[in-house]
């Protein structure tokens, strides 16, 4: 077997910039060229992994010393019916794009994640959900149809009508059965391009999960949790909720062609460029500033509990894109978000326990965000009727072991709880861990599925050869 | 032995980074050595070398000591059109790579009566011109990652040509000004190259010595080569008394040098 030129070969980050891998980079444009990406690895005896928006925590969108198919080079929309809001596009589209294109005409994503950088592919691949999971569920629920490219060099066409067993299957299993090649998704009809938001403080981790319980008929609800004050304050944070504005409704925006208007701005307080803000955050990125921040945010929240304001779609679904390049203020070591989602009964408890080991470990988190969720029907999925709490943890070269065993404590917390975890965001999950909270059938019916689609072992990623390295029996390459 | 059973490693983890080296000519020696100290290090490595019993007893060693993990495949420094496939075969295997080591070399005994182009040539194809194939992949991979670190083993006998081993000290010659350039090329790109100047150490090779200079153990050479890696060093004599010895040899006129029985 020859080696394949190193003329493709660059540096990948995880988003969290925590870690990364050099891998050769393809960017095809159709399916021919997805074709050909497959055709090359196999001749050189490498596996292909997929990326899309690069937006994954950890090391899901990463294939080291390998293939990495991006998929920034197919990003055209195939079809767009605004009469009923259904879009078919290439899967590099990002989430940007989308809204931008339908917004115009009244449709919004029926689930955003907190940016608008993924891509479609990506979103499918993940099974990503937004801050309105328990009440319209997961990304998945609003696909229509997807056309695949397998390693077999079969085309498939997927719905819930058409091979739903693959349907199911391929939509949460981060890439390990076949490139999307196009995606049919259901868009969200709004009526204006606002939401009414309303802010309520909670004194601790149960009360926060009472307020997100008691509005459930708001469109969104999300939590923020201050993860550094401990005792009977334990968990106190923020519980925003938001409905979208009707037409004519005080605060609407108007919908038309122009996007403009919607689009975050370009200062902060009118006067900070948007793009230089993340600098200012460095000085304050360490644990006495995030105690600082947390505690003002906190006392602020109380002392307006309860007020109400509108805000623009993009800017209260797309809350990590208005500070750009956050990240890099937590450079060199990088940051890893640990996301777990806990059965609604066991929440209050299991959560207050993950506080507190965090704490006990000297390594509380900077930034907690809990949201609520419904169960799904797809193979591999995060998702129960319950709460989900991510922590934000920076990453530095003398924590990493630190930190890397106070995960598997938190990993036994969950488990015993009968939570899951999410493998967008994840950097620190075991193999013993993922089969437990998977289960056999699902293991086995993903190996079935992967024998069928990808006999030789072609599609990979670090993430899976990390989780699940019995779905690799032939090895690694 | 690698085509029998695949050989793999733990996969890597994005909290528990490490470090993965390659060394060429690893069965004995100071690359033996190297790679048990490295080992110690934590790195995850890819053992080549040409002797199989040597090497899986090494590799063996490495992986029951717990600290770093070893895999072994079959090399000739000879073979150079085997490397492209092998050096892909081994970072793949590794998940990535940081430190590349070449330390093959071969000498024939120290003798002044001898006239033999063949045994000059195969010095010259393992201790210089094996370097090329490797070094031009470790190179450039390197520089497309804007990080790594190549070592390259010379010696205090290449600082100047000697009557007893012209071949020898002409390719160990030969290989410091080769490395000196990649140095000079892919300092920018962030990439290190240190040359290792050995001067007597306890290894095979000894024999073919004329006579001992208070040669030093293995082990202490690879823990100075390590110390060099660690401070990303241009050039390390090891140990570092002979930088003096080096430095006078240099120096030394031709009319001088010529009459001395070195």
């Amino acid at each position: 077997m020859s080696a394949l030129p190193l003329d493709n070969l660059q540096r990948a980050s995880a988003w969290g910039l925590a870690s990364g891998a050099l891998c050769h980079v393809h960017r095809p444009t159709d399916e021919a060229g997805v074709r050909r990406v497959f055709e090359l690895a196999r001749r050189h005896g490498l596996s292909v992994g997929f990326r899309g928006g690069g937006q994954s925590y950890g090391d899901a969108a990463l294939n080291g010393e390998a293939l990495l198919l991006d998929s920034s080079g197919m990003q055209r929309i195939l079809d767009w019916q605004p009469e009923n809001g259904v879009i078919t596009a290439q899967p590099g589209m990002t989430i940007g794009q989308l809204w931008r294109k339908t917004l115009p005409s009244g449709w919004w994503p029926p689930v955003t994640p907190g940016t608008m950088q993924p891509t479609l592919g990506g979103c499918a691949a993940m099974n990503i959900h937004g801050k309105n999971h328990w009440r319209v569920g997961s990304f998945g629920e609003h696909v229509l149809a997807f056309s695949a490219l397998l390693p077999t060099g079969e085309m498939v066409r997927c719905s819930r009508a058409e091979r739903p067993e693959l349907f199911h299957g391929m939509l949460g299993t981060f890439g390990m059965l076949g490139c999307f090649l196009s995606i049919t998704l259901q868009m969200k009809r709004v009526q204006s391009g606002a939401v009414r938001v309303r802010a309520f403080s909670a004194g601790g981790i149960e009360a926060m999960l009472e307020i997100v319980d008691a509005h459930k008929e708001e469109d969104y609800v999300v939590g923020w949790v201050d993860c550094l004050s401990g005792g009977r304050t334990a968990g106190r944070g923020i519980v925003h909720t938001a409905r979208h504005l009707l037409s004519g409704e005080p605060g609407s925006r108007p919908l038309g062609e122009e996007t403009g208007a919607h689009e975050l701005p370009a200062t902060l307080f009118g006067i900070l460029p948007r793009e230089r803000v993340w600098r200012l955050l460095r000085p304050l990125n360490h644990r006495a500033g995030w105690k600082l921040i947390n505690s003002a945010r906190y006392h602020a929240g109380r002392w307006r509990d309860g007020h109400s304001f509108t805000q623009s779609l993009p800017r209260f679904n797309f809350l990590l894109d208005y500070v750009p390049h956050w990240r890099r203020a937590f450079l060199p070591g990088g940051l890893i978000q640990y996301q777990c989602f806990i059965p609604a009964q066991k929440a209050a408890n299991a959560f207050g326990e993950l506080l507190r080991r965090c704490r006990e470990r000297g390594m509380p988190a900077h930034l907690g965000v809990l949201k609520r969720h419904r169960a799904d029907e797809f193979l591999f999925s995060c998702n129960l009727d319950g709460f989900s709490l991510a922590l934000d943890f920076r990453v530095s070269a003398r924590n990493r072991a630190g930190l890397a065993a106070l995960a598997a404590e938190l990993d036994e917390i969950v488990l015993r709880a009968g939570g899951r975890f999410y493998f967008a965001k994840d950097s620190t999950l075991r193999p013993h861990a993922a089969r437990a909270f998977l289960g056999p059938h699902a293991l086995q019916q993903l190996a079935a599925l992967k024998r069928q689609c990808d006999p030789g072992g072609l599609l990979q990623s670090n993430l899976s050869r990390r989780v699940l390295p019995e779905l690799h029996p032939g090895g690694v390459g | 032995m690698d085509e029998a059973k695949p050989q793999t490693l733990t996969p890597p983890r994005p909290l528990e980074p490490r470090q993965s080296a390659i060394i060429v000519g690893a069965s004995s020696g100071i690359g033996a050595a190297l790679a048990r100290r490295l080992a110690a290090e934590g790195y995850a490595l890819g053992l080549l070398a040409r002797r199989e019993q040597h090497l899986q007893r090494l590799c063996a060693q490495i992986n029951t000591a717990g600290a770093g993990q070893a895999l072994c495949f079959l090399h000739d420094v000879l073979a150079t059109a085997d490397v492209p496939a092998l050096f892909q075969k081994v970072c793949v295997a590794l998940g990535g790579l940081d430190l590349f080591v070449y330390n093959s070399g071969t000498q024939y005994p120290n003798d002044a009566d001898v006239f033999s182009a063949e045994n000059d040539l195969h010095v010259f194809r393992v201790n210089l011109l094996g370097a090329a194939t490797w070094l031009n992949l470790a190179a450039e991979r390197f520089q497309r990652a804007g990080a790594g670190h190549i070592v390259g083993i010379g010696s205090v006998a290449g600082d100047r040509g000697r009557r007893g081993m012209p071949a020898y000290t002409a390719s160990k010659a030969g290989l410091h000004t080769y490395l000196e350039g990649w140095r000079n090329r892919l300092a920018r790109h962030g990439v290190a190259v240190t040359t290792i100047k050995p001067g007597q150490v306890q290894t095979a090779l000894l024999k073919n010595a004329d006579r001992e200079r208070g040669p030093i153990p293995v082990e202490a050479a690879a823990d100075l080569i390590w110390q060099a890696i660690r401070q990303r060093r241009a050039t390390a004599y090891v140990p570092a008394r002979w930088a003096l010895v080096g430095w006078v040899v240099r120096h030394l006129p031709g009319f001088i040098f010529r009459r001395l029985n070195i």
